[in-house]
């Protein structure tokens, strides 16, 4: 952009750039701009309701006319593109713009109910805003306004006031444009127009809260939020979402101690300006179920301790444990805290044993990581997906794993991107972003890309093609040994997408078995010398490689390690019982926010502070650090990492504690120069038993305990069913619709059968976790294994 | 001198088997066809450019530089679209030539279809004439029938498919972005402009939209030449034009007749104002379009003398009112179907015609407030030019053209209603017969 304060002044040459004079100021734009953008530049605000820069242009609210030299009538600035030598009139030095403007407003304001002291939009409200500038002190009309029954549910979640809404099309266009769920329409017409959704098909989207953020007026309201607060007595904190790996930015309001809402922050790299439901509504959990103290077991009952005698309590067990020490760290720990976590095992209790897969693993897996992943610099990110030629996801559903990424990617196939899934069936998802499903057997993913089709190779080898893998590869033998060949072969770029927002971090920081930070091998003297520095210890004082995934959890059943150190863990993750194997080991401690199946067999529990309540980073997918900040600055529980430095003082042994401590000591140790592991794990198969095999991941929506406490959220996951061919259920004797009972090796889920004609034969699809198909806990078996299907409900 | 009639489209509507194809052939129906089948498309396009044929519709674009904006060699189908939804207050044409010679417009629709290079013609017909929707599926029938519609018409290579689509009862559905996305199967709201119909319109396809009236006259443009028809009507407004007059007559319909002929001559045509009666105002083209008086009955009929009066000559289908007729309620009227028939889409047309009929069915009952005037005509400013179609413009003419020649029956309505000031009675066709 270039300004220059006389009109017609020389200019920038670039051919790229038009030149165009606003108000008598002249700006260079790139040609295709938009009037209203140009304007923006020179900070002329024009009025606009309708107009949203992600959105294509409507023109429908008029709210923006201005005036343009030679063009007889008044023009939309939000729909007119810029041309070479334009002269625009802004409401600024055109009286026709001007009054353009206030009669558009007047008719605006005309049947907009004077709600505004109890609206949710009040004090934030573009109408309000705009009112002021461009609207009338005193309405010329006394005749009744049009009024509708209010509010109605649009979903569970999204409210609608009819008689507030301007008809802008903002959500309108969000749900067909962005999201792809165009099930919110404008309904009727003229002076009756409305949006709406068909009676038997509510706004079932998992973006539905965007389009609340979006709506210039008060219509769009959530069911969460309505009532609970006025937005000029909320105190907003940039923060970054923690439930899943796409990295958004976030920004979470709150009053008097309570967090009233979250709302989807600008990060036109990450998520531009959205967010998932999720992301936006299921932090109820951080203020419900908590755990206030410290608790230690005492004749089989936990009972409630002070901090030092718990810390000390914990210590001791833990040293007398020492190396026999296994840690376990979630998935959603924060950078900071994985370190800590990677630090302690090896600094104080001198294991390596530690691995921060809280989920079905492998062993390939873990080689995978440590040689492609662990502490590589941002190789793909969000812009190369949207600039990519060809996707290929292997074991990966982005619009319940990483939604961000499902935006993005659904953008770019609207831009000719070709998305191909590598899958059992063509899901919702893969449908919108006119994706093309590969046909491949749940946990046989590593023979359907060694037969990939050729043009499907061909694709992938556009400069700028992507392989996405999804945490379901750990489940499928051979696929990452098959990812990276293809990748070698194609030049195709790699990505692996974590669900978790901390798996990335914790991978990175070396919360995984045979890795110091930054992906540092733990056997290769470099490593352990860096290491050993920043730690200010002996090299030779570091474990060696210890075990990690089913190694480990065996190795606690075994009765071969005699404590557990378990960090924000859920048990139900795991594909066994992770209850039963902790039950191998004489001591565990526990630290956690909230109750949960280890707490309950802890001998210690130390409380710990969830993401509001500290300051933190994660690593998103692509490797970007979303770091955010302490939203309550008086909170009570400290970090994860400010725990394990008690229990390390407790040794005279010195670890930081603070995340600037944290982040100053990870920075010092720099990135990892040196050798990587290579990438040769053993040969694996799968022997899954004959019978049909069992698709199934976590929905977006479901029985995650993040999710909890948000009735209107659960409300709008998807319903649960079984999916099956068409031919595969008539194979099995199944009907077509109705229940059926899915049987694995220690149970059976009973739940309606859905045909899906796109699925592959001799495969049937649960969601993993959702309301009445818990799939581990459940079945016994998981993604990939054989089940058995029967026709009818289980008794 | 009298100007005379011309009746050309209108020629035959006495033949009671007109609709048919024989009825048709035997007037000399489809000679056009084989005509222009023989010709260079693209001399069809330079004819009716010639010819100087304007749009019937309403707006008078001329159609043959409408035709050469479509691009070709592009690559894409191109599609011709009748605008066959007429629905605007007070016009009664292209029904009528739909039911009295349907086979004009087939045939027209083959020519102009061959001429674009669209081998996909549809005709939107308003929903709420079914008869007339069967009359030209009808028709349509019979051309496939004699391969006049299909694969390879008459050996020449040409292939069309003409589909006949009933509409569902907007009005907006005439605006012809709105027709293509109702054609699409959407809501019909008007669409973004640029891209224009002629470059992106059906399908994202180059696509032709003309009224019936229009495509009606393009065979005998073609059979009779240019100089024909530019030995009707004026220099900017040649050839004739199916005039509808309706309203307080001794004889309301059709007249076919050159364009300039004046509506003192299409009155005389049309027996005279009833007995007893003259004219208090009248348009010239459906209720769009601005008002004129008696003192306008000697302007020609054209497209530039319609212009310079401060009207438009519109669809042509002059509505004239005797002095019975209050000014207010007519307004009141017309924007009561505005208001019922704005799409929502743009704030000034949706809100603007709302509440502007609120405050003219004050008016209606004596109710009005002296500053409301005021208020309705700045609110009419703030929708002309403003909204995103011609509909919200239409809504905004009648109330300022009224008050240009009729203020003060606004301002007597300010205490006085409309039924008191105008006895409906007598301005109902049987008021002369004594029924009350």
């Amino acid at each position: 952009m270039t300004i220059t304060n006389e009109p017609g002044a020389e200019l920038d040459a670039r051919p790229d750039l038009v030149s165009v004079i606003v108000d008598g100021v002249a700006v260079s734009v790139p040609a295709g701009t938009l009037v209203i953008r140009a304007a923006e530049m020179l900070g002329i605000e024009i009025p606009r309701f309708c107009d949203h820069p992600l959105l294509d242009p409507v023109a429908a609210c008029r709210a923006c006319l201005i005036e343009i030299d030679g063009v007889p009538k008044p023009q939309p600035a939000c729909a007119q593109v810029v041309s070479d030598g334009m002269q625009v009139r802004t409401q600024l030095s055109s009286d026709v713009a001007r009054e353009a403007q206030e009669g558009v407003m007047e008719f605006l304001l005309l049947n907009h109910p004077l709600d505004c002291p109890v609206c949710d939009k009040g004090g934030e409200c573009p109408l309000q805003n705009q009112a002021m500038s461009v609207g009338r002190p005193e309405s010329r009309f006394t005749e009744g306004k049009r009024t509708f029954e209010k509010p109605i549910n649009v979903s569970a979640q999204v409210l609608l006031d009819r008689e507030r809404c301007v008809s802008c099309a903002r959500c309108t266009r969000f749900a067909d444009q962005i999201a792809g769920d165009s099930m919110l329409e404008l309904l009727e017409r003229g002076a009756q127009q409305q949006v709406g959704t068909a009676d038997d098909e509510p706004f079932d989207s998992y973006f539905s809260g965007n389009t609340i953020q979006i709506c210039p007026v008060g219509a769009l309201t959530s069911a969460t939020y309505r009532f609970r607060a006025r937005p000029f007595d909320l105190v907003s904190v940039p923060t970054s979402c923690e439930h899943c790996a796409s990295g958004c930015s976030l920004r979470t309001d709150y009053r008097r101690s309570t967090i009233t809402r979250r709302l989807a922050w600008d990060d036109p790299q990450v998520n531009e300006e959205w967010n998932c439901d999720k992301g936006r509504f299921a932090f109820s959990y951080m203020q419900q179920g908590r755990i206030e103290w410290p608790m230690v077991r005492e004749d089989g009952e936990l009972r409630i301790a002070s901090w030092p005698e718990a810390i000390g309590v914990a210590a001791q067990g833990l040293r007398a444990a020492g190396s026999d020490t296994a840690v376990l760290v979630g998935g959603r720990s924060t950078v900071e805290d994985a370190y800590a976590y990677a630090r302690f095992a090896r600094v104080a209790l001198g294991t390596d044993d530690i691995d921060f897969r809280a989920r079905a693993s492998s062993d390939e897996e873990r080689d995978f990581l440590a040689a492609h992943v662990a502490g590589s610099p941002m190789r793909v990110e969000y812009a190369d997906l949207e600039a990519a030629p060809a996707v290929l996801f292997v074991a990966f559903e982005p619009e319940d794993e990483s939604p961000i990424v499902f935006l993005r990617l659904r953008k770019a196939s609207a831009s000719g991107t070709q998305v191909f899934s590598l899958g059992s069936g063509a899901s919702r998802g893969l449908s919108k972003m006119n994706g093309t499903l590969i046909p491949a057997t749940p946990g046989d993913e590593a023979s359907a890309l060694a037969d990939l089709p050729a043009e499907i190779r061909e694709a992938l080898r556009a400069p700028g093609a992507v392989i996405m893998m999804g945490e379901r590869v750990a489940s499928a033998p051979g696929a990452c040994v098959a990812a990276v060949a293809l990748a070698q072969e194609t030049g195709a770029a790699l990505a692996w997408v974590p669900r978790r927002a901390g798996e990335r971090g914790a991978l990175d920081a070396g919360a995984l078995a045979g890795l110091l930070p930054g992906g540092r091998p733990i056997d290769d003297s470099l490593a352990r010398q860096q290491s050993a520095d920043a730690w200010g210890v002996d090299p030779s004082s570091l474990p060696h490689r210890g075990l990690s995934g089913d190694a480990l959890l065996t190795s606690l059943r075994s009765g071969a390690r005699r404590a557990a150190l378990v960090g924000g863990v859920e048990a139900a993750d795991y594909p066994d019982d992770l209850v039963a194997s902790l039950g191998g080991v004489d001591f565990v401690v526990s630290i956690e926010n909230h109750h949960s199946a280890v707490t309950g067999i802890a001998d210690v529990v130390l409380p710990v502070a969830v993401v509001s309540e500290k300051a933190g980073t994660f690593l998103d997918w692509e490797g970007r650090p979303r770091p955010f900040g302490q939203v309550f600055r008086d909170a009570i529980r400290d970090s994860d990492a400010a725990v394990l430095a008690m229990l390390a003082e407790e040794w005279q042994i010195s670890a930081p504690s603070s995340v600037s401590e944290l982040r100053a000591e990870v920075g010092r140790m720099g990135p990892w120069t040196g050798a990587r592991e290579s990438f040769a794990p053993a040969a694996t198969t799968h022997a899954p038993g004959t019978g049909i095999r069992l698709a199934t991941w976590r929905q977006l929506l479901d029985l995650g305990v993040m999710q909890e406490g948000e009735p209107h959220l659960a409300a709008t996951a998807r319903a649960t069913v079984a999916r099956m061919s068409g031919a595969t259920a008539a194979r099995h004797g199944l009907p077509a619709s109705g229940q059926v009972s899915i049987h694995g090796s220690s149970g059976a889920i009973s739940v309606d059968l859905e045909i899906d004609d796109s699925m592959i034969d001799d495969v049937v699809w649960l969601p993993m976790n959702s309301e009445g198909s818990r799939v581990y806990r459940d079945l016994g078996v998981g993604y990939g294994d054989a089940v058995r299907v029967t026709r009818g409900g289980q008794a | 001198m009298v100007t005379p009639l011309t009746p050309v489209i209108t020629e035959h509507w006495d033949r009671p088997d007109l609709y048919t194809l024989d009825g048709y052939r035997a007037v000399g129906g489809y000679q056009a066809l084989d005509k222009a089948l023989g010709s260079d498309p693209d001399d069809i396009i330079t004819t009716v450019k010639d010819a100087g044929l304007r749009g019937r519709g309403g707006a008078g674009f001329p159609t043959g530089l409408k035709w050469s904006f479509v691009p070709q060699g592009d690559g894409k189908p191109h599609y011709l679209v009748v605008n066959a939804d007429e629905s605007e207050p007070g016009a009664c044409k292209d029904i009528p030539i739909m039911m009295a010679n349907p086979h004009a417009l087939i045939e027209g629709v083959i020519i102009t279809s061959f001429a674009i290079r669209a081998n996909h013609a549809f005709i939107y017909i308003r929903g709420e004439v079914p008869n007339a929707v069967r009359k030209v599926e009808f028709a349509v029938k019979q051309a496939r029938e004699a391969g006049l519609i299909g694969k390879n018409i008459k050996g020449s290579g040409f292939d069309l498919d003409v589909v006949v689509h009933s509409g569902a009862g907007a009005y907006i559905c005439g605006e012809e972005t709105a027709l293509l996305d109702s054609l699409e199967g959407y809501r019909g709201q008007p669409r973004l402009k640029p891209p224009f119909p002629a470059v992106a319109g059906l399908y994202s396809s180059p696509t032709v939209i003309n009224n019936v009236e229009t495509i009606a006259n393009i065979p005998y443009i073609v059979d009779r030449g240019v100089e024909w028809f530019r030995g009707f009507g004026t220099e900017k407004s040649p050839g004739f034009k199916v005039f509808a007059v309706s309203g307080h007559v001794k004889r309301p319909g059709i007249y076919e007749a050159p364009l300039g002929i004046t509506m003192r001559e299409l009155l005389d045509y049309a027996g005279g104002m009833r007995d007893g009666s003259s004219v208090k105002f009248w348009l010239p083209g459906g209720s769009s379009v601005p008002m004129l008086t008696d003192e306008h009955l000697d302007l020609p009929l054209t497209y530039e003398a319609m212009a310079e009066a401060g009207t438009m000559l519109g669809t042509g289908t002059p509505m004239v009112f005797d002095q019975t007729v209050s000014v207010v309620k007519a307004v009141t009227r017309w924007l009561e179907f505005y208001k019922h028939e704005s799409c929502g889409k743009c704030t000034p047309c949706r809100e603007g015609t709302y509440w502007i009929t609120g405050v003219l069915e004050k008016f209606e009952h004596g109710q009005g407030q002296q500053a409301e005037m005021e208020t309705l005509t700045d609110l009419c400013g703030q929708i002309a030019g403003r909204s995103f179609c011609a509909l919200g413009d239409a809504a905004a003419t009648p109330y300022p053209s009224a008050m240009k020649y009729f203020s003060e029956e606004f301002e007597t309505s300010t205490h006085t209603s409309a039924d008191e000031q105008f006895d409906p009675i007598a301005s109902y066709v049987f008021a002369a017969a004594g029924v009350r």
